[in-house]
């Protein structure tokens, strides 16, 4: 069986090599920079704090608001500044990835803003960003049931890989590039998937099971570079 | 909640008497670091940190068509955002008047100075000509970011290369590597924010200490020819504490220049 | 002596989800929670056991309001019968005229706290109507001068220190009055400005080193080698 080849020669289940560090933004309550090969995203938190307007106040637990921005630069050809119906959509995705290990109901009428900005894409934009925000909610002493971890399952063709370029995005042999972008808990729960593409119900259980193991390897990096906060200043 | 008000009596009074919190003079900059090429996708970048503040430039180049009163001549574009990222201050939604202005002013100075050899940037003649677009971040806002960004604006254009163009399938070649420069001059049009605090007057404010500007004159010059000139805030001058405003920023330019000059080899 | 060893290796830097300790018998602290047999930590920081009593000291995070708590605050409102204080906290805390050492006409409120004001004061009471907040104790009361600075919350118990010694050698090194807000603010009343910045950066430097060990002879020596 000839091992698939990937153009930048990467293994299927090989991530690309990551880098991550928190405490990057002074002014934040806690923050955090996470780069996967040539993506870099940038995540500060500042809250909890009242939530103003007082009419999105919720009696109930706290509200999770994320904003999620590409630098104009980040891309070949220039994204005008500013929100657009893309980043709009990653920004709720990143709240609903989120929100589940948050302890939202200790702050009610409170509200937690994460920001993220994509300083260099290479696709992966939005697990970066996650993977970023989950530390810099960390950082910033937010309780959390767990840590949230990204990465994006592809599928080239029909050969399953982890972790996707921006030249394999846009594979187009046989099937063509499938992209499935998946967030999960350290304990093995899914709390963002999205898929783009075409693949058949075995391949996507299959998808599943590569991403547990990828986000595991997010994760200890995750844990890593908040340790690492800690270890420097002992 | 800002207490500002309180520490803020102890701020100026510790300036009326030359002295600053962080043991700096009234007319000397924080320490300055340029990190060129932080964004690979740009044709030039650079991360520039004041002190604590941090802004992020990035240069874009792309084809587009001249105005009319300017046919070979390319265009120039900067824009600014203030992000919510860098303040637990900023309110989100539409760019605040704060990034709008920080743009604005960096134009100027970019522009007016002569500093992008516009004329270069003509690829046909009244059809075909180079926009430069200069896209400012905050990443971090500990006062005078205005400056930071002056300073990345000018960084990043001194490292961005102009891409291949196919004029006969009218594409960009964003992915082929070029070595032919942006078209710039020697000029070097750099802003100096001089702020009034009490009775004294300051440069490179931090944010405790910008929070107490109550006028601020931000002046964009290059090796003693001023380009551009904007005064902000509320409060009135008198012509002599202009001219105060005027040697400070030309102490503080030379400065910059020589703290920014191992960055521009 | 073993103890000590002990203690010490009992704690570890923990991230949120992580499992502190496995096994039965053990009690879930702040900032733990409690998944069949493990103890989970909730929080980022340090993990400390016991007596069996595991819990996260965090390092950062909100201010949670006690009664007891010294705070420093601001005036946001004037209401008929007190002042409403923003103490950095979800809720305002209100002070009521009654809670003042002296005698304050119902229309003089005024006269002795505006809208903007600064103020140091104690929580007596926490309530489902709110937090109580009283200037009675010497010491509290409006600022009139001095700095006012923020560090977090969760760092506070370090800068005061145990019975009080950390802040305390702080006052006296730098001849300042220090009152420490549980919420995080700081205000500091001094000789001079430069006594003020002294312990401010004094301040900071704690804050900034909170977990190492043997924090009070590192204080002693730094504020040896930057008094002027």
């Amino acid at each position: 069986m000839t091992a698939f080849k990937r153009p930048d020669g990467r293994k299927i289940e090989e991530l690309r090599p990551i880098t991550a560090k928190v405490g990057v933004v002074p002014n934040a309550d806690g923050s955090a920079i996470y780069s996967s090969g040539n993506t870099i995203a940038i995540a500060a938190v500042y809250g909890p704090k009242k939530m103003h307007p007082q009419h999105s106040q919720n009696p109930e637990k706290g509200t999770l608001r994320c904003t999620y921005l590409m630098n104009s630069f980040s891309v070949s050809d220039r994204i005008k500044p500013g929100p657009n119906r893309r980043s709009m959509e990653i920004s709720k995705i990143t709240e609903w990835a989120l929100e589940p290990v948050i302890m939202l109901k200790n702050f009610p009428n409170q509200v937690i803003d994460v920001h993220i900005n994509i300083i260099q894409a290479d696709a992966g934009t939005r697990c970066a960003g996650i993977n970023a925000a989950a530390m810099a909610l960390a950082h910033a002493g937010i309780p959390m049931k767990s840590m949230v971890s990204s990465i994006s399952i592809g599928k080239l063709d029909k050969q399953l890989v982890v972790d996707l370029t921006k030249e394999e995005e846009d594979y187009h042999v046989g099937e063509g590039p499938t992209d499935i972008p998946i967030s999960m808990t350290d304990d093995g729960q899914i709390t963002h998937l999205q898929l783009d593409g075409k693949i058949n119900h075995e391949q996507m259980k299959e998808a599943i099971e590569m991403a547990k193991e990828a986000t595991k390897k997010v994760y200890e990096i995750q844990k890593q570079a908040l340790k690492n906060a800690l270890e420097e200043k002992k | 909640m800002e207490t500002s008000y309180i520490t803020g009596r102890r701020i100026k009074e510790y300036l009326s008497l030359g002295k600053r919190f962080d043991e700096r003079k009234l007319n000397e900059f924080r320490n300055i670091t340029i990190e060129g090429n932080v964004s690979n996708k740009a044709e030039g970048s650079c991360r520039v940190k004041i002190g604590k503040t941090e802004v992020i430039v990035g240069v874009k180049l792309a084809v587009g068509t001249p105005y009319p009163d300017s046919a070979d001549k390319g265009n120039l574009m900067t824009t600014a955002e203030i992000l919510p990222l860098s303040s637990d201050r900023i309110e989100l939604g539409k760019p605040g008047f704060d990034s709008i202005e920080l743009g604005r002013v960096i134009d100027r100075a970019l522009r007016e100075s002569g500093f992008i050899d516009f004329k270069k940037l003509c690829i046909e003649e009244g059809k075909k000509v180079w926009t430069v677009f200069v896209d400012i971040y905050s990443i971090n806002d500990d006062g005078n970011l205005l400056d930071a960004a002056g300073i990345g604006a000018v960084v990043a254009l001194k490292n961005s290369k102009l891409p291949k163009y196919d004029l006969e399938n009218e594409k960009v070649l964003y992915d082929e590597e070029s070595n032919e420069k942006v078209p710039l001059t020697d000029a070097l049009p750099l802003t100096v924010s001089v702020h009034k605090v009490g009775d004294s007057f300051i440069v490179d404010p931090t944010r405790e200490e910008e929070d107490l500007s109550e006028t601020r004159v931000t002046i964009g010059s290059s090796r003693g020819i001023i380009s551009s000139i904007q005064k902000s805030l509320g409060q009135s001058l008198s012509s002599e504490e202009f001219s105060e405003v005027l040697d400070l920023s030309q102490k503080a330019w030379d400065e910059i220049e020589s703290k920014i000059k191992k960055y521009l080899k | 002596m073993i103890s000590k060893m002990t203690e010490e290796n009992k704690r570890k830097i923990v991230i949120p989800g992580e499992t502190i300790v496995e096994g039965d018998g053990y009690l879930p602290g702040e900032g733990t929670e409690k998944r069949g047999n493990k103890i989970v930590a909730q929080r980022f920081g340090l993990s400390e056991e016991s007596d069996n009593l595991v819990k996260v000291i965090a390092i950062s995070g909100p201010y949670i309001p006690r009664r007891g708590n010294t705070v420093v605050g601001k005036v946001v409102n004037v209401l008929a019968n007190g002042w409403l204080i923003d103490v950095g906290y979800a809720e305002n805390a209100f002070l009521s005229l009654m809670e003042v050492p002296r005698f304050v006409n119902k229309d003089a409120l005024e006269e002795v706290m505006e809208i903007g004001d600064m103020m140091a004061g104690k929580i007596w009471n926490i309530s489902k109507r709110g937090i109580d907040l009283s200037i009675k104790q010497r010491g509290f009361g409006r600022i009139s001068q001095g700095i006012i600075m923020k560090v977090n919350p969760n760092k506070v118990p370090r800068i005061i220190g145990k019975e009080g010694s950390m802040i305390k050698l702080i006052k006296d090194e730098t001849h300042c009055e220090i009152t420490v807000g549980q919420n995080g603010f700081i205000w500091i009343n001094g000789e001079n400005v430069e006594d003020e910045i002294f312990a401010r950066r004094a301040i900071d430097f704690v804050s900034d080193k909170s977990y190492i060990h043997g924090l009070t002879e590192v204080l002693t020596k730094w504020l040896s080698e930057n008094k002027k």
